[in-house]
């Protein structure tokens, strides 16, 4: 019998997640990372929470930038290896739901534990406790943004040998818009000022990302498996 | 007119429509030019705010104009070679990228030298300003995945998605720079910016506007020959052609 | 004469701007040109050596 199109997003989410756990080491390094970058701004600029304060929410969002991308390398290179990839797009299966598939695992594992950590680098970068739910939301929706974006930037690079910096110099101005909307958010939510609107933006570009990068994804990966 | 279109997409006639054309585009750029730049550092009046610093717009408005135009040419060439699979429409995108990259630069470099004597500064986080450096950015990561393929037919699909998904983008970026920039104004916003500006000081930006674009084409013409002739090394009507010039 | 070279006193930024559009669009223009003689050249090699083997 023919599995439905959500089963089959299923089975690759859960297929990614049990390889995950066996890997997990894989999955934290980017999170160490994060935190660890995050350490470097108090050393490199003042101890003093007031001055941390005004450059918190930048800190937390770049870093968080940063280990998105970091983690984006071993997304497909695996599977493209291991030739997994070329059955998948031998399967007659719509190859674009399988590749976002991955990438939902892809924020599973490294988007949502920035969100539930960035909060507590926030508070050790000054940032009071009423911002969290911002800071979260922000990130939820940017993070998701910036799993689609890189994994197009993922699947165009996927076949050159060391792309990590051509990964980054591809993915990175696309995702410029993501970082001033979701870092302003955080800040407008310092000062106690509305943050709908920059939300509103994360969110509509999230939708636009869900829409049209899968099909990015899978016209490239196709590309690079010729 | 589709036959015309048709009769465009092979590369032996394009190739000599190229050739036959440059020279006027090149001749008619030029003249264009000299006639603009005269009308904009001596007809034009000085601005009575900016005086004679404002004909620097002369050239930094044409060239950060084409430096956009010219991703979205790019970006609509490589859509036509990935859906229809013209090689010649891959041609024309690749060839685009580096005209379109240094167009950018100077759009750069003049708006910081412009910068100096209105901000006081060479470099102001100005909206223009820093949508223009990730533009240039974005040509970079353009060129930079291009020449990782040693294969040129996957370097044109691969850089056509990544083309494509950066025009999209384009707007966006546009929009946030605005956005961002917006919620902490200095009081540079207006002094760039042209509100109804008087005809005599009109007409040579409009001039040398047009200039650009034809001085663009003269230069594609060259790089998209130069692009077929890499790309159909082996094949016949090559001999001709190259005995001919 | 002199007060139009002068620029009412931005001389140097609006000079300095002329000249480097200048330079980059006649480099722009000798770099493809250049590349384009190079690709016929070696057009022409393949065709002789093809030709004479």
């Amino acid at each position: 019998m023919e599995p439905g199109l959500l089963q089959i997003v299923m089975l690759v989410v859960a297929r990614e997640l049990r390889l995950a756990v066996r890997h997990w080491d894989q999955v934290v390094q980017p999170l160490i990372f994060f935190v660890v970058v995050t350490t470097l701004f108090p050393l490199a600029i003042s101890p003093s929470l007031s001055e941390l304060r005004n450059i918190a929410p930048g800190v937390v969002w770049v870093a968080a930038m940063l280990a998105s991308l970091l983690s984006l390398e071993s997304l497909f290179r695996p599977d493209v290896e291991d030739g997994t990839m070329e059955q998948w797009a031998l399967s007659g299966q719509p190859l674009a739901l399988l590749l976002l598939a991955k990438t939902v695992t892809h924020w599973l594992l490294t988007g949502l534990p920035l969100v539930m950590m960035a909060p507590w680098m926030g508070t050790a970068l000054g940032l009071p406790v009423s911002v969290w739910p911002v800071l979260a939301g922000s990130l939820a929706l940017g993070t998701a943004t910036l799993s689609i974006l890189g994994a197009i930037g993922a699947a165009l690079t996927v076949a050159v040998r060391r792309g990590s910096v051509l990964l980054a110099l591809l993915v990175l101005p696309l995702e410029m818009p993501v970082l001033i909307f979701g870092a302003r958010a955080v800040d407008l939510a310092t000062h106690g000022e509305a943050v709908a609107g920059p939300l509103n933006l994360l969110a509509a570009m999230l939708l636009l990302c869900l829409a049209l990068g899968p099909f990015a994804m899978s016209a490239a990966m196709r590309v690079s498996m010729e | 007119m589709w036959l015309w279109f048709y009769k465009l997409a092979s590369p032996p006639y394009a190739y000599a429509i190229a050739a036959r054309w440059r020279p006027w585009l090149l001749w008619s750029a030029l003249i264009l030019m000299v006639i603009s730049a005269y009308g904009g550092l001596v007809l034009a009046p000085p601005d009575y705010q900016q005086k004679d610093a404002f004909r620097i717009m002369y050239v930094h408005v044409p060239s950060a104009t084409l430096s956009l135009s010219v991703y979205v040419i790019m970006a609509v060439a490589a859509g036509i070679g990935l859906i229809w699979r013209i090689k010649l429409a891959h041609a024309v995108a690749a060839a685009c990228a580096p005209i379109g990259a240094w167009f950018t630069v100077l759009a750069l470099a003049t708006g910081s030298i412009w910068g100096r004597p209105m901000w006081g500064t060479w470099w102001e986080w100005d909206p223009r300003l820093t949508s223009e450096l990730i533009q240039l950015f974005l040509y970079l990561g353009y060129m930079a995945l291009r020449s990782s393929f040693d294969d040129t037919q996957r370097a044109d699909r691969a850089g056509a998605i990544l083309a494509i998904v950066g025009v999209v983008n384009v707007p966006i970026v546009k929009y946030s720079v605005v956005w961002w920039n917006s919620l902490h104004q200095g009081p540079s916003i207006s002094k760039l910016g042209a509100p109804s500006i008087a005809s005599p000081m009109l007409w040579p930006l409009l001039l040398m506007m047009l200039a650009f674009m034809l001085y663009f084409a003269a230069v594609l013409c060259d790089r998209v020959r130069a692009e077929i002739l890499r790309r159909e090394r082996n094949a016949s009507w090559l001999a001709s052609v190259a005995a001919g010039t | 004469m002199s007060e139009f070279f002068a620029m009412g006193g931005y001389a140097g930024y609006v000079w300095s701007c002329y000249g480097l559009t200048l330079v980059i669009l006649a480099g722009n223009l000798w770099f493809s040109r250049r590349e384009l003689k190079a690709q016929i050249q070696r057009a022409t090699r393949r065709n002789q050596t093809a030709e004479t083997p």
